[in-house]
């Protein structure tokens, strides 16, 4: 069980840091993460990374994604005057945007499915 | 004492021990309201205040766990590789609900926050809102936005899309895994995957497509967007 957790957490490594080379040299405006994403799928539809390779390690990162952001989230503190200043219109646009996307995405996919 | 409450180890086991309890209640109330990452964020900003520790100090003594943010966007891919043939047959109307989406997030947040008052610097960092952090920080900055304040607005957005995305797009009649998926992956990002992923792996691979797709088209279409914006407003 170790070794496999850590050859698969090390397939990770490597495809993050394939991306962010790939990222620096062909001056990408994506992040590292997302060109290693699509160098994962890439990977696993060639063949060149089995699926039991990665499975363990990729359905722990799947399930628990939304805790790695905490720690960011609680930067929120560093801009408690800029949110207490102008919190009306921040939250208003976000909320009213966010709510359109949904909206837009969610309503062009139900027309075009059925 | 001090340097016990300023260290990796109190940071992150508090971290932990808090997102658990959270999930744990949300789980047992069933509460979108009780939103383990909200809660976490509320409990751990009150013992930092409290300690009188800085950010800084939290930000680096926590490096263990958002590590893994880069890791956990990869393994997106290992969802998205299941669907692929669902993705082939369907790409062209994904595509054009993307794009819509994509150009609805940037404009829609700048014209409400013009509307309401923001300042200009303020705006300009909403714009790219709906996208996951790392690309997030980089439109922010190359406009001339605050990228920490940035990263601020989109997890304020990936929360609130986390709690209410859901409820919203049943109100539409938006219900099959492969629309809920992809709007609220575009609408806000891994967090709004994240509240999706316990009803199952179609809808986080289509969550990830939504929210890769979304993140490449506002990296492209935001600083020309933005640009536009400013000369009109201003």
């Amino acid at each position: 069980m170790g070794m496999i957790l850590i050859k698969q957490i090390a397939i990770f490594l490597g495809l993050w840091f394939l991306g962010e080379l790939i990222s620096f040299y062909g001056h990408l405006p994506l992040s590292g993460s997302i060109i290693g994403m699509l160098l994962l799928v890439i990977g696993l539809e060639l063949k060149l990374i089995k699926t039991e390779d990665i499975k363990v390690v990729a359905n722990f990162l799947l399930n628990n994604m939304a805790m790695f952001f905490i720690p960011a989230g609680v930067g929120i503190m560093c801009h408690y005057h800029v949110l207490k200043q102008e919190w009306l219109s921040i939250s208003g646009a976000i909320v009213i945007s966010a709510l359109l996307v949904l909206t837009v995405v969610g309503l062009i996919m139900k027309k075009r499915i059925r | 004492m001090k340097e016990l409450l300023n260290s990796p180890l109190v940071h992150v086991s508090l971290t932990l021990a808090v997102y658990i309890f959270s999930k744990k209640m949300q789980l047992r109330y069933k509460s979108p309201l009780l939103n383990p990452i909200l809660l976490t964020i509320a409990v751990v900003i009150a013992f930092l205040l409290f300690t009188d520790v800085d950010y800084r100090d939290y930000e680096r003594n926590t490096q263990v766990i958002s590590f893994w943010l880069a890791p956990s966007v990869i393994a997106l891919g290992y969802a998205l590789y299941s669907y692929l043939e669902e993705i082939k047959a369907d790409f062209k109307k994904i595509i054009a609900s993307m794009l819509a989406g994509s150009l609805t997030g940037i404009v829609s947040v700048c014209m409400m926050a013009y509307l309401l008052g923001a300042s200009k610097t303020t705006l300009i960092s909403l714009a790219p809102k709906s996208v996951t952090t790392p690309i997030a920080i980089e439109v922010s900055k190359q406009m001339g936005g605050i990228p920490s304040l940035t990263v601020a607005f989109v997890i304020a957005v990936g929360i609130f899309g986390a709690i209410f995305g859901q409820t919203y797009l049943k109100l539409l009649g938006v219900k099959d895994p492969k629309s809920v998926g992809l709007s609220l992956g575009a609408t806000a990002h891994a967090l709004g995957t994240a509240s999706i992923s316990e009803r199952g792996p179609d809808f986080s691979a289509f969550g990830g497509l939504g929210m890769a797709l979304n993140g490449v088209l506002t990296a492209i279409l935001a600083p020309w967007a933005i640009k536009l914006l400013l000369l009109v407003l201003y």
